[in-house]
């Protein structure tokens, strides 16, 4: 089992365990909300990175699957009265199914055009559901303070969502390795390379590409009902948020895209970037440091594509040949 | 439902779809030559909508002037652009084009967030309206439905009857061959991306005239562009004008049918379903 040696895979894990078990020890709920955020982006990223990173297919409609995930769970949650447990799992169903619809449609486009159709798919998710009945439509679903009786009142329902939140996390990084180290995975990296090419070669492109899009939908659909289950309510804006799709594209590309250790190491660059920025005193002029977040998330964006297009991982590896066999 | 109020609306709809096509155009025209879709676009329409309404409202320029200084700021911002972008990565894949132009969006959306905050501004112009027997039309949008169609026609005859018009038509047909007859192929990609934002920016602008808007208005009129811009056809400057004109029908008769908050639905439904169905536009693009 040489594939276990990989210096990537353990780096990875061992982050997400460092970070995911840190505020269960401290029993500190300020770093709990902190870790959360910061679990809840590497699991985005790195699912993503099953789409973008692994098949090459740029998709601006990742954060679809964590919304409609979240809305299909909180409505068995609050709707139907299902426990926790099975309102994640619906949750993640509910995305994988939408992934497996969609895929089946949309990626038989290829490029740009696929790009430009997730968009158009982002939206037309955010209107419709913005106008659905049973979903609350604009106002969204909110849930009743009594559904959290069962899991031993509020407190200690937000610390059963976030042990279940880093096992997902953890679950996440495993999983995109076993994928990336698969015949199926590598099956998805010849389309990235050539799909006409992969296709000669036998692989069934349009199955492995809806797979794939299948695969990298459950998790997010998962952690999205997790998230609006801790927040209490769910609406239309939150759940079909245009920038959080991106902000994972960022996270992907600062870190390394079809890497394993990238997604992760991305989410944790920008997200503590973030913070940074958004909780500085600093001021340029008159405004503060904090209203451009948005800008030097692009410029930084823009720098890494124009000189470092292969990301942290993906410098290191270029830098350091020896790396390449350990960092996947 | 009598038949006035009918017309009224769908005529209404036309006149701003018009304007809508004029934007799709400059999409389309960067698709078309570059291959490449334009993710800053709406941002810069947003940066037009501020243009004008800040050299009219604040320094009191006329608007019609302004949009006149806006499209030329509009044309070098483009070619700044391009220049930070996509210059440094013709053969790049697509990743990274669509990447590097939202970067600039965040940018530009970051920058104006800051300076303008998201409230919404309204240009407070008027022009009165016109009657049309029993049709009660704003001169706004007459007078922006006729620039458009001004802007277009000297898009074509700059396309087709002028030098570097004809040069941009060549590096679009094939890069490598008009590059061997010795069209320098870099400074005409530069300028059909400056032409291409300041589409956007006269759009952005002539929206001003009517609508209130905010810093972020431009998404919601960039993804309008992708709309038009695929009914019509990526990388077709004249179907961009005809799927304006469908997108504008739609918009001013489906609130007569629905409630209103169901048109956004519909259009992206439609959009997805052109793309899947027709992804060469109803008048068929390049490929």
């Amino acid at each position: 089992m040489s594939q276990w040696k990989n210096l990537g895979l353990w780096l990875a894990l061992a982050m997400v365990v460092l970070l995911g078990f840190w505020p269960i020890f401290s029993r500190d709920a300020s770093g709990r909300e902190a870790a959360f955020t910061i679990l809840l982006a590497i699991v985005m990223a790195s699912s993503l990175n099953i789409v973008m990173g692994y098949t090459g297919y740029v998709s601006f409609g990742h954060v679809v699957f964590y919304g409609l995930g979240g809305y299909v769970g909180m409505y068995a949650l609050s709707a139907l009265g299902w426990p926790l447990p099975l309102a994640v799992l619906a949750g993640g169903a509910g995305s994988a199914t939408l992934a497996f619809l969609l895929g089946k449609a949309i990626l038989r486009l290829r490029g740009s055009y696929f790009a430009l159709a997730t968009i158009g798919v982002n939206e037309a998710a955010r209107t419709f559901v913005a106008n659905f009945a049973p979903f609350g439509a604009a106002t969204g679903i909110e849930l009743q303070f009594s559904i959290y009786k069962p899991y031993g009142g509020a407190m200690q329902a937000l610390w059963l969502t976030y042990y279940a939140v880093v096992a997902i996390a953890i679950f996440a990084v495993l999983f995109s390795f076993l994928i990336k180290n698969s015949k199926f995975g590598l099956g998805l990296m010849s389309i990235r390379e050539d799909e006409d090419a992969a296709e000669v070669l036998g692989i069934v492109t349009p199955n492995a590409k809806t797979m794939a899009f299948v695969l990298s939908a459950i998790l997010p659909g998962m952690i999205g009902t997790l998230f609006f289950f801790k927040n209490g309510n769910v609406e239309p804006g939150d759940a079909f948020r245009l920038g959080f799709s991106i902000e994972s594209l960022v996270m992907i590309m600062l870190g390394g895209q079809g890497t394993v250790l990238g997604p992760v190491l991305g989410a944790l660059g920008y997200q503590r970037l973030r913070t940074t920025l958004l909780t500085s005193d600093i001021s340029i002029g008159s405004l503060p440091l904090k209203d451009f977040q948005l800008v030097i998330s692009g410029v930084l964006m823009l720098l890494i594509i124009l000189f470092i297009p292969g990301g942290l991982v993906g410098w290191l590896r270029q830098r350091f040949p020896s790396l390449r066999r350990v960092l996947a | 439902m009598d038949l006035g109020s009918l017309t009224t609306s769908l005529i209404d709809g036309l006149l701003i779809g018009v304007v809508y096509g004029i934007a799709a155009m400059g999409l389309n025209l960067i698709w078309g030559v570059m291959r490449v879709i334009n993710l800053a676009h709406g941002a810069v329409i947003a940066l037009g909508m501020f243009g004008v309404y800040l050299l009219f409202s604040v320094m009191g320029i006329n608007p019609y002037l302004a949009l006149g200084l806006v499209a030329i700021l509009g044309l070098l911002l483009g070619i700044v652009i391009y220049y930070l972008t996509i210059g440094n990565m013709v053969n790049a894949p697509h990743l990274s084009t669509l990447l590097a132009t939202f970067s600039i969006n965040m940018v530009i959306i970051g920058l104006g967030t800051a300076a303008f905050s998201t409230s919404p501004r309204d240009s407070g112009f008027s022009l009165g309206t016109a009657e049309l027997g029993f049709m009660k039309l704003q001169n706004t949008r007459l007078v922006a439905a006729l620039i458009t169609l001004l802007v277009t026609s000297a898009l074509y005859f700059f396309l087709y009857r002028t030098r570097p018009g004809k040069y941009i038509r060549a590096v679009s047909n094939n890069r490598a061959a008009a590059e061997l007859m010795g069209i320098p192929a870099s400074r005409i990609l530069a300028l059909s991306f400056g032409i291409g934002t300041m589409l956007a920016a006269i759009a952005g602008g002539l929206i001003a005239t009517f609508f209130s808007f905010t810093i972020l208005s431009g998404e919601v009129y960039q993804q309008k562009s992708f709309v038009i811009g695929v009914l019509g056809g990526l990388g077709n400057p004249l179907g961009a004008l005809l799927g304006g004109l469908i997108l504008g029908a739609l918009e001013g008769l489906l609130p007569l049918a629905m409630p209103n908050t169901w048109v956004p639905v519909i259009e992206f439904i439609l959009f997805v379903i052109i793309l899947l169905v027709k992804p060469s536009g109803l008048l068929g693009g390049k490929k």
